[in-house]
């Protein structure tokens, strides 16, 4: 059964953990996920990005709070839940001495669904597995291990996929590849969760990004939007006589010299009903200081990301 | 049920047989023959019979007891261990897959192994000395039961263990002086007063003693108290398998 499209497909709800060294991993987490959406979860090394994905998968028991996939608890029934999740861990483990098409047949048959060699065929041959299907994993590289867990994670066609770092360790051209398989599968109606600390990963696939930070959830938001909210513009003017300081006349606005003075950078809110720039341009004809070219640019996700995570320091 | 699942992980533990048939199969059959050898032939000789069965006979029985104890927490205790150590397990954990259900693939793998290989063991004694087997039900029953305790107590072992060096202790500083201890040898009227006493703590010798009673109707306890004792060791095993996975430990933190 497909989900309301109201509702969300997971609710997670005041979720913490707190580890027997006494290490809080998660703090109060609450998050909705929607059905059909790549999410992914941005956040430093140790954020807790990774103990969310476990919880929810059942690998590690949560201290306090719920977690529900289209309304069952994933510990109370938890048959029904993980039948639906597919997971690929951060680290590469595989079984080294099995061949791709046993592993992967291995794990359908491990989440209760009847042997489909059909589908497993299928599987392989989406992440350009099927002329390796036959060698045994130790034989394969890094990236290729990488697309045999996921295509483990798909062997029970899951409507939800948690994806640990899918792209650590993995070249530019094979990250591509990956995010064009990701988008793949959200188009044919798979929810995706997925954890980076790749900026530019989140821009380019995701269509929320929630950032954590310490255990804590900072913010959850449509990717467009928070860049929208938090973005900053900018105004770069390429002076034509370099300066040795901002003049005094213009230490109203919030101006910075770079490149050894011989430009201007003016940081403004765009969403702000006046930027500031006529102002400006103004004062800046008035106090004779010419410029040779001017371009402004938006401030990027990794930028919007950093700033969050020095907040929440 | 998810009797796919489990059927999954016990087809995935039988396969690895086939992989390491060497190490599974043949190392034992290997080294039961050599005891064949020294215990039967070379001792033998002046031990010509215990309780009215030659020597080489009388100690078929603890013979298949010693391999089956070791094999079945062998198989047992690295099947689970593996997983745990390279980080497969977390396939398992996020499979919609009972406690019971994991436990029955591993578990039922591991004894079904041993059964096996106890069985070859058997045929291969066979060609040594001349056999006779009174009970085969009751023969089949202590194997079955004794291969299901000790592929538990393995997977226990398998949990526990943090590394190879602990998964090695138990069996060879304790499984394995129990089994030679436990009589496999000798029938415990041979020792003196005490060290039969002694001999009563160790719950190895109520497996060989019914065991052989299967065999040869001679035994060292009551065939009564044996399956009574190796269905307490079968409960602990069980009752403790049970802990472990309810409260995950030393697998789900």
């Amino acid at each position: 059964m497909m989900p309301d499209a109201t509702e969300p497909l997971i609710t997670i709800d005041g979720l913490s953990k707190t580890y027997a060294s006494g290490f809080e991993a998660l703090k109060d987490v609450s998050l909705e996920i929607e059905a059909r959406e790549i999410l992914a979860l941005l956040g430093p090394n140790g954020a807790g990005k990774t103990t969310l994905i476990s919880i929810i998968c059942g690998l590690v028991n949560p201290s306090a709070g719920t977690v529900t996939v289209d309304g069952d608890d994933i510990i109370r029934d938890y048959r029904r839940t993980r039948a639906r999740i597919g997971l690929v861990p951060q680290e590469l483990t595989t079984e080294a001495f099995e061949t791709v098409w046993h592993t992967v047949s291995f794990s359908r048959g491990l989440f209760g669904k009847p042997a489909d060699p059909a589908h497993i065929e299928r599987v392989l041959k989406d992440l350009s597995l099927w002329d390796k299907k036959d060698n045994k994993i130790i034989t394969l590289s890094g990236g290729m291990k990488r697309r045999v867990m996921i295509a483990k994670a798909l062997s029970h066609e899951p409507e939800i996929l948690f994806l640990d770092e899918p792209t650590a360790g993995v070249d530019v051209e094979l990250r591509k590849d990956m995010w064009a398989t990701v988008r793949g599968l959200r188009d044919a109606g798979v929810t995706v969760i997925l954890t980076t600390h790749y900026i530019e990963e989140a821009e380019e696939i995701a269509d929320r990004v929630g950032v954590i930070n310490k255990g804590e959830l900072i913010v959850v938001e449509e990717k467009t939007e928070l860049m929208r909210k938090l973005g900053q513009k900018r105004l770069r003017l390429e002076l034509l006589e370099p300066l040795g300081s901002v003049p005094d006349a213009l230490a109203g606005h919030d101006l910075e010299l770079t490149d050894g003075g011989a430009c201007l950078v003016y940081t403004y809110d765009a969403q702000a009903g006046r930027t500031g720039i006529t102002a400006l341009l103004g004062e800046l004809s008035a106090a004779g200081i010419r410029f040779k070219d001017l371009e402004t640019s938006k401030s990027s996700l990794e930028e919007i990301f950093v700033s969050l995570v020095k907040e929440g320091a | 049920m998810n009797l796919r699942g489990m059927m999954a992980i016990y087809k995935f533990e039988m396969a690895r047989t086939g992989r390491t048939l060497l190490q599974s199969i043949v190392s034992p059959v290997i080294s039961t023959s050599l005891y064949f050898v020294v215990f039967g032939s070379a001792i033998g000789t002046r031990i010509t019979e215990i309780g009215g069965v030659p020597y080489g006979a009388f100690i078929v029985p603890g013979l298949i007891m010693l391999t089956l104890l070791t094999q079945s927490i062998s198989n047992a205790s690295f099947g689970i261990f593996f997983p745990k150590f390279t980080g497969t397990i977390y396939e398992i954990l996020s499979a919609p897959v009972s406690h019971v259900e994991v436990v029955l693939g591993f578990v039922g793998a591991a004894a079904t192994k041993s059964v096996i290989l106890g069985l070859i063991i058997l045929a291969t004694a066979g060609l040594f000395v001349p056999l006779q087997v009174a009970h085969p039900l009751w023969m089949l029953l202590f194997l079955v039961l004794t291969a299901m305790t000790f592929s538990l107590f393995g997977f226990i072992i398998g949990i526990w263990a943090d590394n190879f060096e602990q998964l090695q202790l138990v069996p060879l500083l304790v499984v394995t002086p129990l089994a030679f201890l436990g009589g496999s040898f000798y029938s415990i009227d041979m020792l003196p007063d005490v060290w039969q006493k002694v001999t009563l703590f160790n719950p190895v010798l109520y497996l060989i003693s019914g065991f052989r009673w299967s065999f040869y109707e001679i035994a060292d306890v009551g065939v009564g108290v044996s399956l009574g004792m190796i269905s307490v060791f079968l409960g602990i095993c069980i009752a403790i398998v049970w802990w472990m996975l309810r409260t995950g430990y030393r697998i789900k933190s």
